[in-house]
């Protein structure tokens, strides 16, 4: 009988409590904070967390506060599906972030869907988006849009043949198939076409042959450190033609690596947080790339980067959905679908029911390199 | 630009990366000829060098000679550590067993430069500048010029270690046969330690001398390492004349094959021709067939 009372008691106190604590909103999320791609995860983490604190600290989203359930999937997408499914059956989320690789997002899609869960994946391979399945979205734009970016800028500079050099790997191999098409459908000609292992310590041959086929630019694409061992080369052999980098290497990364005298003159598409004090006043994402820079500096201590970006509109995404249509996961993936000129870090989206991403080319700005510093290239 | 010119921009370039390889390829050499165990962890030891190379100079800011040759010796350190730790404990293995276990090591190594430097790419400055030199219409960097010049030096050196000093008679001896090098009262296990020693030093130069030019990370060891082996083994696993001109056939062979054909086949030129040589002329391209190394 006493028994009966004392959990009677416990009862009536968790309940009372439930009744003055609003109930979170659990929000998921899969990031590789470990393992290869932990350059990815780690920032995703950080500004996913400092957001989350941030927003419970104004109230919440309607009063409710959220809750980031965060898991590490090491970059490994047989973990990731684990992981989601985890996240959907134990946590109760109503929403995914993540995860960071094209790799894991796909071997999480086909989950999130079933549940119907909305998935906001943080990687940019197009096939996330495209075809566009109801439930699955992606916040980094597209590479075929820095691509566009590029040849857009080139045209304006009366370029009108290609070299291309670009790294044998996933990033490179997409890369060269979209900037191939583009080049088609723009009706430039392709006069080289050369790659290079992840791993090659010189491409002065490579750039020898792109020489002899005497293009109007050279368009590299890659992640560090092949650009910057490009860009020595072509310093090396004294080749003057104008030279493009992908937005792969828009960090300051790739100028030391390079060094500021090589890789003066080089243009690339940037994400506009790496230029962010460089903006005009009154581009709509100079004034919210300045605070989010600024508070992750004083969180972390290092500077904000794209990556983190791509967790934070993630989660603004959701927000605007929640505080529009409201917080069960149909509501979220109506409300995502329905978000116009929502200001993020990567850039403005407008997403519809056929385009999941919702990012056009302003998301990117054509930079030139100016003394081992980055400039608006004109 | 001409033909002529291109082609001579394509010798000079393999010639360059081919001198890289060659410098890679004799610790391998030298371990094999003294141990008949193929070390692969010799690519470590390169990027080693190449990092404690950037840590003291980039890090705390030595000068270039101090922080050269803090990193060598501290790479050759490392060897001797590897060495106690890894290989001494399993005398008894035969040689295929520790073979895998230099590659066990190898990982190890890896996994551990990269928690204490983390998996940024670093670069050094050249020693003499960057100012690019011409050479009948092609151009070559001054750091090539100090890689050809190393490379020459190690080949004199290794061939007046090996041929005059008690040391390096004890070690050739011990290639030969380390029992009977025994009996005649060689201490084995010290040579042993001794020619590992030698190839992480040697490793730890090349590997700070061409971080300059190839940049260096935790796991650029890889790749350098494998290519500095097919070197060795084109050349025949030699101390010396051999392994520099395995490595220098293979850097032009490959950048003939990225210019002239398409650079996506370039790593596969290398790989064919490794596969090859072993099946054809297993004893290497420049040394006459001894019967107990096939």
């Amino acid at each position: 009988m006493r028994k009966l009372a004392v959990m009677w008691l416990a009862l009536c106190l968790v309940l009372s409590a439930g009744a003055v604590l609003a109930e979170p909103l659990r929000i998921g999320a899969l990031f590789s904070v470990t393992g290869p791609a932990a350059f990815l995860g780690e920032p995703e983490k950080n500004t996913l967390e400092m957001l989350v604190k941030e927003i419970n600290a104004k109230g919440g989203v309607k009063g409710q506060p959220i809750e980031a359930v965060i898991y590490d999937t090491t970059g490994d997408p047989t973990k990731a599906v684990q992981l989601a499914t985890k996240l959907i059956k134990d946590d109760k989320v109503v929403a995914i972030i993540g995860p960071s690789t094209t790799g894991e997002t796909m071997a999480v899609k086909p989950i999130t869907e079933k549940e119907q869960i909305p998935l906001i994946s943080c990687a940019a391979g197009i096939k996330i988006t495209d075809p566009v399945n109801a439930w699955t979205f992606k916040t980094p734009a597209n590479d075929h849009i820095a691509g566009e970016k590029i040849l857009n800028y080139a045209v304006g500079k009366g370029q009108k043949t290609f070299a291309l050099l670009t790294v044998s790997d996933g990033f490179g191999a997409s890369g060269r198939e979209q900037l191939k098409t583009l080049l088609a459908k723009k009706g430039l000609a392709l006069v080289a076409d050369e790659t290079y292992g992840p791993k090659d310590t010189d491409m002065t041959a490579q750039l020898t042959k792109i020489r002899a086929s005497s293009p109007d630019a050279i368009i590299c694409w890659g992640t560090n450190p092949g650009p910057a061992v490009v860009t020595r080369n072509v310093k090396q052999l004294g080749i003057k033609i104008p030279l493009y980098m992908s937005h792969g290497v828009a960090s300051k990364k790739y100028i030391e690596l390079a060094g500021a005298e090589a890789a003066e003159g080089v243009m690339l598409p940037a994400g506009k947080l790496a230029v962010f004090d460089k903006l005009k006043e009154s581009d709509p994402q100079a004034k919210l790339l300045k605070e989010y820079d600024q508070a992750y500096r004083k969180a972390f201590g290092v500077e904000a980067s794209t990556f983190g970006g791509y967790a934070y509109d993630a989660l603004q995404l959701i927000v605007g959905a929640v505080q529009k249509s409201g917080a069960s996961p149909e509501q979220i993936r109506t409300g995502i679908e329905q978000a116009s000129n929502l200001v993020g870090v990567s850039g403005v989206f407008t997403m519809s029911a056929s385009d999941h991403n919702g990012l056009d080319l302003s998301a990117f700005e054509m930079v030139r390199i100016v003394a081992g510093d980055w400039s608006i290239a004109q | 630009m001409d033909f002529s010119q291109q082609l001579s921009q394509y010798l000079l370039s393999g010639l360059a990366t081919g001198a890289i390889y060659a410098l890679i390829g004799l610790g391998f050499a030298i371990i094999y000829n003294s141990t008949g165990i193929i070390n692969f962890a010799q690519g470590e030891f390169v990027m080693l060098g190449g990092m404690f190379g950037v840590y003291f100079y980039t890090v705390h800011q030595f000068p270039l000679v101090a922080a050269l040759l803090l990193a060598v010796l501290c790479a050759a350190a490392s060897g001797v550590a590897f060495e106690r730790l890894a290989i001494r404990p399993m005398r008894r293995a035969p040689p295929l067993g520790l073979v895998i276990i230099t590659i066990g090591g190898s990982i190890l190594v890896r996994g551990i430069a990269m928690l204490v430097w983390g998996k940024d790419t670093h670069a050094l400055p050249g020693f003499s500048g960057d100012e690019p030199i011409i050479l009948s219409g092609a151009t070559l960097l001054p750091q090539h010029l100090w890689i050809f010049a190393l490379t020459v030096l190690l080949i004199i050196a290794n061939k007046l270690f090996f041929q005059y000093t008690i040391t390096g008679k004890a070690l050739r001896a011990c290639a030969v046969n380390q029992r009977a090098a025994g009996l005649v009262g060689i201490d084995v296990r010290r040579m042993v330690m001794f020619s590992f020693l030698l190839a992480s030093g040697m490793g730890a130069l090349a590997g700070i001398i061409v971080a300059p030019l190839t940049m260096t990370s935790y796991d650029v060891g890889i790749m350098l390492g494998l290519k500095g082996f097919c070197a060795a083994i084109i050349g025949g696993m030699s101390n010396g004349i051999g392994t520099v001109l395995g490595g220098l056939l293979l850097g032009v062979l490959e950048a003939l094959g990225a210019g002239l054909i398409s650079s996506g086949y370039k790593d596969a030129v290398t790989f064919i021709i490794l596969l090859l040589i072993l099946f054809l002329r297993p004893q290497g391209l420049f040394s006459r067939g001894e019967s107990e190394r096939v």
